[in-house]
């Protein structure tokens, strides 16, 4: 191996290789990383793989020096190192991409790069030294980024190539990929990848975190599965199948694939006529969109996100006006309605963002448990709650739906993610509803809680709920939905049958080509 | 489980350090002025609870603080700011003391006494329903326009003491002191010794020859002070509050408001009615506390200031001492009177300028409040450990706390 091989195309010396051994890391009541040994070499994606709480950010950030761990080392090269900051973490050549971008939206590229480093002149700028290093590096990396463009123009597949030229330019020969792919479309994660392979190619080494097991698969050569703190194994990508993964993650054999049984679909239940609408800066955020949603059927809808996702589900939950256009509800006009009206009428909605719309975070299990229904009996005689039956509804939520929490009166939001998502879901499915909306019910929340909450839907379904999924999970999408609904700009792009659509036709129509079979009806 | 019982006492006992270490730094204060800070203190605490005649300036003291502390903390139990408290405290005397003087004429007075709680109680309300329903409406802020308020009450005041509602007798002296007339001497709440004589203490306690402390205690229910029975209503009425907050819907909606007026209204709730609705209870309590400060203890209404006299601030501080709870505001509220009381008998005893008595006061309020910051924060690290997210958790709630001033403008129901 010569000098020449041994440099980055970024002229900076390659990471040959970087241990962790027997890392221990406590918080009070939780061993959150519990004598994990860790490895990645150059030339080489390692994932890491685990549920939420697993202890995947916990080392991640042991690594980028946020937390000292109790015991263990770190090896650089073979020689032990300390990482007692994130400027440690740096010098050392370790850098990191975060699942959300760490950009600020109206500055450019260049000024976003520059962001936090000291200036070559001293107190004067140097933006333009910065943007022709930024070009350099583009070119060595084939990463097409504009120094001078403002981020709040680029795509998001464009702003997470500024991110991989921020951590570039800051000189990481060690990239940590936090789950990197979570707002792309399947076309930009293709893309992505490229510039992966062709890092590693050159001699980067990366970690690659995500819990989409397809990915893990496309892109990685080795994968630690950590669980509970622990590191279950370490295995070659290429000698494991998902089942496996899966199993390694929770501790037992989980059903991927669901089975949809055939179920005859009946009566309408909601319709949405040509509805318009815009947000508050005026801007059109639902163009002429029709839709019918039927008993017993799951209609998807795919898109990527800020597409008019979000909008669709606030219109039919009462929260978003419509301009023009009619909202129909078991034939009933409900054009307009108030979130309460709609609540009484039969619609149920688990909210995207459920920490900050579905729960009240200090309020307890039993409390976020009659959100809706405090009012009705038999709950309250419209002035008194009866605690009696409030705490029996709780129970019987939490053992109906295997929700794990101490107690009923634990605030929620000492709760895991995938339990608060359970308890959300419990809420409103015990309401009985005649249309459930979901929105993104799976994102965030662990394998478990996933395969529980897709049997839920599907129960539903069986019963002749009608259920509108909203997810960025083109996987869920397709295996949990009868129809999809594609949306692009607010606006339909196709309705197709999820059986006779690939994830690649469905990418393009996100992306917004318009296919000729994307009208079904 | 023994550590959690650790943190649960540290965090319970911390305000208490907190007042030690404001008087710690007053002590400084003092020695600089050349006075002994533990004969101050001494001058403090025994004048404020160590006699007959302190402990029931205490309490009288107590009582304002502890009705708009419980209307301080309705309101920010639904998300609200209340800084309007001395305008609803002024607006409510005002109303009372008016309607107290409609009401003469052969009316009994425990009836002229429920009707005259009942008036200040709406005034404060309607002091408090405009500022609540200019935030839900048109997103004006609250604190600002609640501090607005108090002005307006300060001015209509001093017009209606001047001019309609100055005590005739002030005119015929040609004295023209801006202050009402005396209400009917029937429509006085009940002295606490005239209440304890319905239940048969009579003897004098010197007369029973008590001594010390106990009776100390014990000459409150015989020997005659300013202690009167609105001590009793303002207990009662915490009870009440503590039941509307956790018992009812009402307190339920308020609270989920409060917390997170997003979910409340993703779960169908009337977030701006409930808005409307917390703030004008909480005027309300403010104007409650005018009421009975006419009613037990003025009996006239006179300039607008020395009768709210700085307990629509000090009642936010008694509030948050007492946890935002309504029982824990009835002991916050004694304290904090007791504080008021001492100080001014420090004053006395040692020659201290007034100012410095304010700068004792306003440290203890500064610890008191960063201690609750103090002990948000220590929750807050041993809730969030099971992700070991912690600096994660710290951005979100950045984050919130920003959206959430931003969410002023787009309360849209």
């Amino acid at each position: 191996m010569n000098d020449k091989n041994n440099l980055l195309p970024s002229g900076l010396p390659r990471i040959e290789s970087l241990e962790m051994r027997g890392i221990v890391k406590k918080f009070p009541g939780v061993l959150a990383s519990d004598h994990v040994d860790f490895d990645v070499k150059a030339g080489e994606i390692h994932a890491l793989l685990g549920e939420n709480g697993a202890g995947k950010s916990t080392l991640m950030k042991i690594l980028y020096g946020l937390y000292q761990p109790e015991e263990g080392e770190i090896l650089l090269n073979g020689e032990p190192i300390s990482i007692n900051s994130p400027t440690d973490s740096l010098n050392y050549g370790i850098g990191m991409i975060h699942q959300h971008f760490m950009l600020v939206d109206n500055l450019t590229v260049a000024e976003n790069v520059a962001l936090g480093l000291k200036s070559s002149r001293g107190l004067r700028l140097d933006l333009d030294v910065v943007s022709a290093r930024i070009l350099e590096l583009t070119e060595k990396y084939g990463l097409n980024v504009d120094p001078n463009a403002v981020i709040s123009k680029l795509a998001v597949g464009e702003r997470q190539r500024v991110e991989i030229v921020k951590a570039l330019y800051r000189g990481a020969a060690l990239l940590v990929l936090d789950e990197p792919t979570a707002v792309l479309t399947p076309q930009e994660v293709d893309d992505l990848f490229v510039i992966f392979k062709q890092m590693v190619a050159d001699g980067h080494a990366l970690i690659f975190i995500s819990h989409k097991l397809h990915e893990i698969f496309a892109l990685t050569d080795r994968v630690t599965v950590l669980r509970d703190g622990k590191a279950i194994g370490t295995v070659q990508t290429s000698d494991i199948d998902k089942e496996g993964l899966a199993a390694m993650m929770v501790g037992r054999e989980v059903v991927l694939t669901r089975e949809r049984p055939p179920v005859t679909v009946s009566e309408v239940r909601l319709k949405l006529e040509n509805v318009d609408a815009f947000n508050d800066d005026g801007q059109q955020i639902l163009k002429n969109l029709s839709m019918e949603i039927r008993s017993g059927e799951i209609v998807g809808i795919a898109g990527i996100s800020g597409n008019g996702q979000r909008p669709l589900a606030e219109v039919v939950a009462g929260l978003q006006k419509i301009s023009s256009g009619r909202v129909l509800m078991d034939g009933n006009d409900v054009t307009g309605f108030a979130p309460l009206q709609m609540i009484n009428a039969g619609l149920s909605y688990i909210p995207e963002e459920r920490m900050h719309d579905g729960v009240i975070k200090d309020f307890s299990v039993e409390e976020n448990a009659i959100l809706q229904d405090n009012v009705n009996a038999p709950f309250s005689n419209g002035i008194f709650l009866n605690f009696k039956v409030i705490s029996d509804h709780a129970r019987r939520l939490i053992q109906d739906f295997n929700i794990k929490t101490p107690s009923r009166e634990t605030p929620i939001k000492n709760l895991s993610g995938g339990n608060i998502q359970k308890l959300i879901l419990a809420r409103e499915l015990a309401r009985d509803p005649r249309v459930l909306i979901a929105a993104q019910p799976t994102r965030g929340v662990d394998i478990g809680a996933t395969e529980y909450i897709h049997a839920q839907l599907l129960k539903g379904r069986v019963e002749g709920l009608a259920t509108i999924l909203i997810s960025e999970d083109l996987d869920e999408v397709m295996a949990m939905s009868d129809r999809i609904i594609v949306l692009f700009h607010g606006q339909i792009m196709g309705i197709v049958n999820s059986d006779e659509i690939t994830a690649a036709e469905l990418g393009l129509m996100m992306a917004g080509e318009q296919s000729e079979s994307a009208f079904i009806e | 489980m023994k550590r959690q019982f650790f943190d649960r006492l540290i965090d319970a006992l911390l305000p208490l350090f907190a007042i030690l270490l404001a008087f710690a730094i007053g002590a400084l204060f003092l020695l600089w002025q050349g006075v002994n800070p533990l004969e101050a203190y001494k001058a403090m605490i025994v004048g404020a609870f160590g006699n007959k005649n302190g402990l029931a300036d205490t309490l009288v003291k107590a009582v304002p603080l502890m009705l708009v502390a419980l209307g301080i903390a309705i309101a920010f139990r639904g998300g609200m700011i209340n800084i309007g408290a001395e305008g609803q405290i002024i607006v409510g005397a005002l109303f009372t003391s008016w309607v107290g003087l409609q009401l003469g004429g052969g009316l009994p007075g425990w009836f002229i006494i429920i009707i005259g709680l009942i008036s200040g109680a709406f005034m404060g309300g309607i002091w408090g329903l405009i500022p609540g329903f200019l935030k839900a409406k048109l997103g004006v802020n609250e604190i600002l326009s609640t501090i607005m308020m108090n002005q307006i009450a300060i001015q209509i005041g001093f017009f209606l003491l001047r001019g309609p509602m100055i005590d005739p007798a002030e005119v015929a002296a040609g004295t023209n002191i801006p202050q009402s007339a005396r209400l009917e001497r029937i429509a006085d709440m009940p002295r606490f010794t005239d209440m304890a004589k319905w239940f048969g203490f009579t003897e004098s306690a010197k007369n029973l020859g008590l001594e010390g402390f106990t009776k100390e205690i014990y000459g409150l229910f015989v020997d005659p002070t300013r202690f009167h029975s609105g001590f009793i209503f303002a207990v009662v009425m915490a009870v009440l509050v503590y039941i509307l907050l956790w018992r009812t819907t009402i307190g339920y909606r308020i609270r989920a408001v409060g917390l997170n007026r997003h979910a409340a209204r993703y779960a169908g709730m009337n977030v701006k009615q409930t808005m409307v609705m917390s703030m004008t209870l909480s005027g309300a309590f403010a104007g409650l506390a005018g009421a009975v400060e006419i009613l037990g203890l003025h009996h006239r209404m006179f300039e607008p200031v020395a009768v709210s006299a700085g307990y629509g601030f000090a009642g936010i501080v008694a509030a948050l001492f007492g946890k935002l709870h309504p029982l824990g505001i009835i002991p916050s509220s004694i304290l904090f009177g007791g504080l008021l009381v001492g100080g001014d008998k420090m004053q006395r005893a040692m020659q201290i300028p007034q100012v410095l008595i304010v700068a004792i006061l306003g440290l203890v309020v500064l610890f008191v409040v960063s201690t609750d910051y103090l002990v948000k924060k220590r929750q807050n690290r041993r809730v969030s450990v099971t992700d070991g997210d912690d600096d994660l958790a710290i951005v979100e709630k950045m984050k919130e706390s920003l959206k959430e001033a931003g969410a002023d403008e787009e309360v849209d129901a």
